[in-house]
Order: structure tokens, then sequence, then C-alpha cells
């Protein structure tokens, strides 16, 4: 079953990230797609993240199809104009690639090649409205498509913006990325399920479904510096402790993993994994999760 | 306002290096308010320059004049007869200012003594901000009077990305993040229904671009198609 089908057969869904490396030594990446395969349902490919320079999403998840997987390739709108974005999803669509992630990318400032130039031609709303229109037959101009794709497109949302004002333009912006075609969110990494709750109780009745980010910790120096350089996430103090008290950090992280995901199975449909390098260690979480 | 900056000295000294009579022409528009190419500005880069070449015995010959606008013709005549007796001017206007020299003067090289930034407005003393990327397609009446295009790192119509913390950009941390000013203004005016539609991709211009107003020309150019 495709993570589609999945989808829309209402089992609580896991997916997980792969992001690919800066070169073309792909063997440890598809090693941990190999390990993960049989336990989730669907493997996000990262574009560009962070804006560093890497191998590309569409190859890699072109890879993953090849492995047996269903990929969902993220597209961002920082590197590439209406044109290229067209394209590539017509691209992504005959390499059997069916899911796509669409978000509005990291500034080019915060990564390796900070002198390029930020594209944004397109924001994450009006590239899903596109993605709509090639699936109806057509490009963003109103010509007509010689063989069409149907994706299955998904974005993203952060429940733990931080400021009042910025919760609220998250779900404004939400509301606009389902009507213009989203059928599915993955979030930010979520540590605070009392928040998490309270915003799945803000946006009842928006009709979407919603897999909820989690984030294996490595340590409790990574846990502060997210809470210091990455919107959205809030690592909560008793967890920083936690890993700082811990003899076996795999374990406790392990464990917090396992216990957010425990926590989110009654709050969402389905649990998005950014293991950050810890791919391998996902069948370990999965199994304490009971999933 | 277009705001300006004037160049590092070194870089128009070595601009200035074979040339022996230069006229600095300031302008008395957008560069004298941002206090960067007015009268007082050419008095200083003048002595300043004819200092530096003395110390360094090529001694330079520097005529000073600001004129009310580089960017108009008009304006650009007053200096004809003066212009003609020097080698180089050197422009402390903006990138329209100098090229409108350029222009009048097709014999005399026109050298930029500036680096033209943005349009923009004075945020305290002694700071600017960009404001309006003159896109062509205001949208100004839906976002409470505050340009997403001219603001936001990525020019974001439809909302914020969801990279700002603690209510700051995402790539400066100096920055609010526009979307926040912009959802509390529409907030206050009961305008937040704005920010709920889809607002469609912009079009991208295509430079040079061109204002043409068919009711101001002159029926002989109008007749040629000029």
């Amino acid at each position: 079953m495709g993570f589609r089908e999945s989808l829309d057969s209402g089992k609580f869904l896991i997916t997980a990230e792969i992001g690919p490396i800066k070169g073309t030594e792909i063997d440890g990446l598809l090693e941990d797609a190999r390990l993960i395969k049989e336990k989730v349902d669907a493997i996000n490919v990262t574009d560009l993240q962070s804006s560093v320079m890497r191998l590309g999403s569409m190859a890699v998840c072109h890879l993953l199809k090849d492995l047996g997987v269903d990929p969902i390739l993220q597209m961002t709108c920082r590197d590439r104009n209406r044109l290229a974005l067209q394209s590539d999803l017509l691209s992504a669509w005959v390499l059997g690639i069916r899911n796509v992630l669409v978000l509005t990318g990291d500034h080019p400032t915060l990564g390796d090649h900070p002198q390029a130039m930020p594209v944004f031609d397109l924001d994450s709303v009006s590239l899903l409205k596109v993605i709509g229109r090639l699936n109806e037959g057509f490009d963003m101009a109103g010509n007509q498509l010689k063989g069409a794709p149907n994706f299955f497109p998904g974005a993203v949302v952060n429940p733990g913006a931080n400021t009042e004002t910025a919760l609220e333009m998250q779900i404004i912006k939400m509301e606009k990325k389902i009507e213009a075609g989203a059928r599915f969110f993955q979030t930010q990494g979520i540590f605070d399920l009392d928040l998490f709750e309270r915003f799945m109780k803000r946006i009842e009745g928006f009709k979407t479904k919603v897999l909820g980010g989690i984030i294996l910790l490595k340590s409790a120096g990574m846990a502060r510096f997210m809470n210091k350089n990455v919107a959205g996430v809030f690592v909560p103090e008793t967890l920083i402790k936690e890993m700082e008290t811990t003899k076996d950090k795999v374990k406790t992280s392990v464990e917090i993993a396992a216990r957010l995901i425990k926590g989110l199975k009654d709050l969402c449909q389905g649990v998005h994994i950014m293991a950050i390098g810890w791919e391998k260690r996902i069948p370990m979480l999965l199994e304490e999760t009971g999933l | 306002m277009i705001v300006a900056e004037i160049k590092p000295f070194e870089e128009i000294k070595d601009m200035l290096k074979d040339y022996k009579k230069v006229l600095i022409v300031g302008c008395g528009s957008c560069v004298t308010v941002c206090l960067s190419g007015g009268e007082r500005q050419v008095e200083l880069l003048a002595s300043a320059l004819r200092m530096a070449r003395k110390i360094e015995g090529n001694e330079i010959t520097v005529g000073e004049r600001t004129i009310l606008r580089q960017c108009d013709p008009e304006f650009i005549d007053q200096i004809k007869d003066e212009a003609t007796q020097y080698e180089a001017i050197l422009s402390m206007a903006c990138g329209a200012g100098i090229q409108g020299i350029a222009k009048r003067f097709g014999s005399i090289t026109a050298l930029p003594a500036m680096n033209t930034r943005f349009i923009g407005v004075s945020d305290g003393q002694g700071k600017w901000v960009e404001v309006c990327v003159a896109c062509g397609d205001c949208i100004l009446y839906k976002t409470g009077g505050i340009c997403p295009v001219a603001r936001c790192a990525k020019s974001l119509i439809n909302g914020p990305c969801g990279g700002s913390q603690g209510g700051l950009c995402e790539v400066s941390r100096d920055n609010p993040c526009v979307w926040e000013e912009i959802y509390s203004r529409l907030l206050k005016l009961n305008l937040l229904h704005f920010l709920k539609e889809i607002s469609p991709a912009r079009t991208r211009p295509v430079h040079p671009r061109k204002v043409v107003r068919e009711d101001l020309r002159l029926k002989e150019e109008q007749t040629k198609g000029v």
C-alpha cells in the first residue's frame, strides 16, 4: 500500500526523513533506507536542507523507489523559478515519484552558498496550486499537458510558532495551503504535547491529515542549540535534563521519542520522524512504541 | 527616496587616478535628504581628494557643483558650459542621476561616487531601510500599508514562512518578521480577511521597464511611434 492509500485508510502513519549528503557516496543513505523501509509508510527526502548544496531530492527519491519505498519529494521554492519547478515535477512523476511536500525553503544566507540568488518566484501556496493544475492536465500558463501527473501534495506547518501572532499566521497559512490543495501536513518537531494538543484543537475541522514531527535528540547540547536556533522547536528543560544525566544517550533519546509518539497517537493521524543521522535507530524506536 | 551610499574613498581615488581635472556633481534630491550626495558631501569629498592627491605628489583640480536633480535633463543643462572644462565628472547621485550625466555629456567620462542601495525611508538617526522594490503591482491595500515584497527576505505574499523566531526574521535577527507587523496592523484595521485570501504568484518585471503616457506625449512622436 502506498503512502496515499495508507493515509486514506485511516491507519496511524509513520514517515521518516532522509537528508541527502554532500557528494555522491550514496551507500550509507541507501543502507539506512533499507533498514527502515519495512517499518515506515513513506520516506521524505529533503531538498538542500538548511540551504546547503547537496545531492538532490529527486534523484534520491528515484533510488528509494527502486528499493520499494514510496518516497515523498520535498520541494522548496528557494532555488527554482516556476519553469524549473513545473519541469521538475513532471520529471519526478515520470521517475515514479507520487508524493510531494511543498515548502518555502530556508533562505540561502543560512547555508553554505550565502551569495546565491534567492528565487522564491512562487511561494508554498502558489506551488500547491500549480501542482493541482498539473494534476488537471495544465501548466501554470494554462497550456495543456500531453499526459498529466497525479501527485499527492502535502505541506508543512509549525505548531510551535512561539509568538501568538506567528501561530495565528501559521494557522491562516495552513488554511490557505489546504485551499490550494495540500492533502496532508508534516509538522516541525514536537516536544510539548500539551502545546500540540492545543494546536490540534485549534485546527479541528480542517479537512486534512496531520503527521506530528518527531526529532531524535542526540544530546542536551543539541536540544539547547535547537531551542536557540531552530524556529518552532522548543525542548522543555525536563527533557534536556534527562539527556544530560543519562549514561546511555541513545536509549534515553529513543525513550523520549517513544513517549512523544505514544502521546501523539491520540492527537493526530501519524508521525514524521526526523532522525537527522540516527536513521538506524528508527526500528528500535518503533519497537519501543509498539508500532 | 532613493537611498545611496558613498563608495569607499580608496575606490573613488583609484577610479580617478588617471584624471587631472574632475568636476564633482552632487544631487539636491534624494541623496541630499539621506545625507550622502548633497552639497555638503560634495565639498567634503572634493577636499579629501585634493588632499590625498597632493600628498601623493599628483595634484588634481576638483570642481564642485550641486544641481537639484541629476535625473532631469533640464537641471543637468545648468552645468553644460562648466562640464566641458573637465576630463571627468564624478557624480554623487543615484544610478539614474549619473546615467543622465553620462548621456548628456557623451564625450566626458561619468564616474560613480555612490552605490545606489534601495528605495527607502529614514529609520532613526543615521539609519535607512528599504520599503519598496518598485515591483509595479502594488498590494499595500491588502497588507496594511506594509510591503512584504520589499520587507520579507523571501518576498512572500501569502504569509510568513515559519522561520521566524520570537517575531524575528530567520535571515537577520535584527529584523522583525514583517508578517507579524502586517498581521498586527490588519488586526487593528479590522482587515484580517485580506490575509486569508490567496494572493496569486506575481508577474516578474522585464527590464528595462518603461512607462508610456500617451496623454503626455508629443503628437509627432506618437505618429512616428517613437
